[in-house]
């Protein structure tokens, strides 16, 4: 029954990207697993975890494209939401290392050691329970952005005013996260890690477990948006992103519509970072960096915005881009050729690599009605 | 502070506003019965459009009482409280939400419970299906119903505003210039609609067009830098010397 209901929720393109990731679901554990290393089928680890990072900056995407698609909020803060979901996990995974550290202290990690800090300090408490911490993996950036947002809503900062206090926002947390007396590791970030929940994290087991889990909140993700985006909310969403003083003399409360949608990304794009963490094996303040944020934005764009599944498949069309790029020869030039991407993609495909497909297909059948007409005239 | 003060559906006095020292409402007056219709004519600049800011939330009025229903003081509230306590408002542009169709448009605005979580789980109602079937029919946009509101025509777009209007039904709706670039069979159409709705509605209708306004045939307010000029039918307003010097210049 509540299959049946998710797929009255689609359409087409919804299914069919539904199809993909269960796809991928059965197919990449399969060939990793099963199929012998020397096939040339086989599907490496490495591979299996460069896939899931993409797959990660694919949610990330979606919770952008929900506000910025739908809603009309350019947040170019996004990557901040994405690095303390990473966070939260991050400590986690530092609690999980215990004795094993560099010092080999039962309870600190090693950079407190190395601080020469005595105590764990309060906010580390309770990260060494799993549960806890996948609830501070949505509770963090979820508080952070009701809080923003509560205030920048409610005095109606729209606009490039809004792009530039997320910017802000963003940077101004990198610049925290450096410091050492931050409690985070500073620059060198949380890193090292030895178990999640009991499986190494480093095994091939593992990665792959975690690329299949990363799959499957990719799709969740993908049916809580889209449910938003088709009810009767998501209606008010598009109307305030196209008519916002309307809305508001309609009697909708547009700046808690906003909230609750800023929120609910900020939650999505939080659960990325948790996923992404045990895949890539790091985290740093550097993942809080404007520019990571903004290159969200450049995803969104080329995938298509307000398709959500645009958004996605922009995320790893890019992210694969730039992995094939910035390891060969044309390494220095994959920042003018990403900058390049944007400025095509704006002119030349406003509506991104689906809107562009959808359009041509519109028009395809379209003449194809024409002709069907045109040729059945002489027969008359 | 919810006895009625007055009797009046709308009631405003004393009420003043200006923006960079210029006074766009000067100390204006104005009252509207229960069940009335109102023209409000002026030169440009006579306040016309300020006058709706206040009265709907948009523009905060410097001094003056602004009462809605005898009590409601609508000074101290904002665009969407103002909204559901059913005041309707159509702009002078057309403003309709673009991407969404024509039915979507009257849905969004049907009198509904407009909180976050109810609108995310509303489930679509017989009864609200025939609702929005009967306004489609009043402006006349049955056949258009699965339009994207982008595509229909200015005059279209009018009507539609006002259905949305209907769909929330207001107990006050306040109308600018709804008759602006339409044809003169357009025209005639809508003051028709007009009058259907004041049956049972309470309106203020800003306008320029004259023949429209005769067309009404209700009491007419004439505004002047930002005051009333003078109050009447529009025979007796037309015929005063000091309204005819405002529009015609000295």
């Amino acid at each position: 029954m509540i299959t049946q209901a998710i797929l009255a929720r689609l359409d087409l393109r919804g299914r069919l990207f539904l199809g993909a990731i269960l796809a991928a679901l059965v197919l990449v554990p399969v060939l990793n697993l099963v199929v012998p290393a020397g096939s040339p089928f086989h599907v490496p680890t490495w591979l299996v975890s460069l896939l899931g990072k993409y797959l990660c900056y694919a949610i990330l995407a979606l919770a952008l494209d929900l506000v910025w698609g739908y809603c009309g909020i350019l947040s170019l803060g996004h990557g901040a939401f994405f690095a303390l979901g990473g966070y939260a996990m991050g400590m986690y995974l530092m609690r999980q290392i215990g004795t094993r550290g560099v010092y080999g202290h039962p309870v600190l990690p090693d950079f407190m050691v190395f601080l020469n800090w005595k105590e764990l300090p309060w906010f580390w408490y309770g990260f060494d329970m799993f549960p806890f911490a996948l609830l501070m993996v949505f509770l963090a950036p979820g508080i952070l952005a009701f809080v923003f947002g509560w205030f920048a809503f409610r005095s109606r900062v729209t606009g490039v005013y809004l792009s530039i206090i997320t910017q802000a926002l963003t940077y101004a947390l990198m610049l925290a996260f450096f410091r050492n007396d931050m409690g985070f590791g500073g620059n060198n970030g949380l890193t090292d890690f030895k178990d999640i929940v009991g499986f190494p994290v480093q095994a091939q087991g593992t990665r792959v477990a975690l690329f299949a889990l990363t799959l499957i909140a990719l799709a969740g993700s993908y049916i809580l948006a889209r449910a938003i985006v088709t009810s009767k909310a998501g209606k008010v969403l598009v109307a305030v992103r196209d008519a916002e003083s309307r809305t508001r003399f309609l009697g909708f409360r547009v700046e808690r519509y906003k909230l609750f949608v800023f929120t609910l990304s900020a939650m999505m794009a939080g659960l990325a970072g948790a996923l992404y963490v045990p895949q890539v094996g790091i985290i740093n303040p550097s993942e809080f960096a404007p520019g990571n944020s903004i290159e969200v934005v450049i995803w969104v764009a080329v995938g298509g915005r307000g398709t959500l599944v645009g958004a996605a498949i922009g995320a790893i069309l890019v992210n694969f881009a730039k992995t094939t790029f910035t390891t060969g020869a044309l390494a220095p030039y994959w920042l003018f050729a990403l900058g390049g991407l944007f400025v095509l993609t704006t002119l030349y495909m406003p509506k991104g690599v689906i809107g562009t497909y959808a359009e041509w297909r519109e028009k395809r059948r379209e003449r194809a009605t024409l002709a069907a007409h045109a040729a059945s005239k002489p027969a008359e | 502070m919810n006895l009625p003060v007055t009797s009046f559906l709308l009631y405003l006095d004393g009420v003043s506003v200006a923006f960079d020292g210029f006074r766009a409402i000067n100390s204006l007056a104005l009252t509207i019965l229960p069940g009335e219709m109102r023209a409000i004519i002026g030169p440009n600049g006579a306040g016309k459009t300020t006058m709706m800011d206040i009265i709907t939330g948009k523009t905060k009025p410097d001094t003056g009482d602004v009462l809605f229903n005898g009590s409601v003081d609508l000074t101290r509230l904002d665009e969407a409280a103002i909204a559901n306590l059913g005041i309707g408002r159509k702009f002078q542009k057309p403003t309709v939400f673009e991407m969404h169709t024509v039915e979507d448009n009257l849905r969004l605005a049907l009198k509904a419970d407009r909180r976050v979580f109810s609108t995310l789980f509303w489930k679509d109602s017989e009864s609200e299906r025939g609702k929005i079937n009967r306004i489609l029919a009043t402006i006349r946009l049955e056949h258009l119903r699965d339009a994207s509101a982008a595509n229909l025509s200015h005059g279209q777009k009018q009507w539609l505003e006002i259905g949305m209007l209907l769909a929330q039904d207001p107990k006050l709706l306040l109308v600018d210039e709804p008759v602006a670039g339409m044809t003169d069979a357009e025209t005639e159409a809508t003051a028709h609609l007009l009058k259907e709705i004041a049956k049972d509605h309470s309106v203020i209708v800003v306008e320029h067009d004259m023949a429209f306004v005769r067309e009404l045939g209700v009491k007419v307010t004439v505004l002047h830098e930002g005051s009333v000029l003078a109050e009447g039918p529009l025979d007796t307003v037309s015929a005063d010397p000091r309204v005819i010097e405002v529009y015609l210049g000295r």
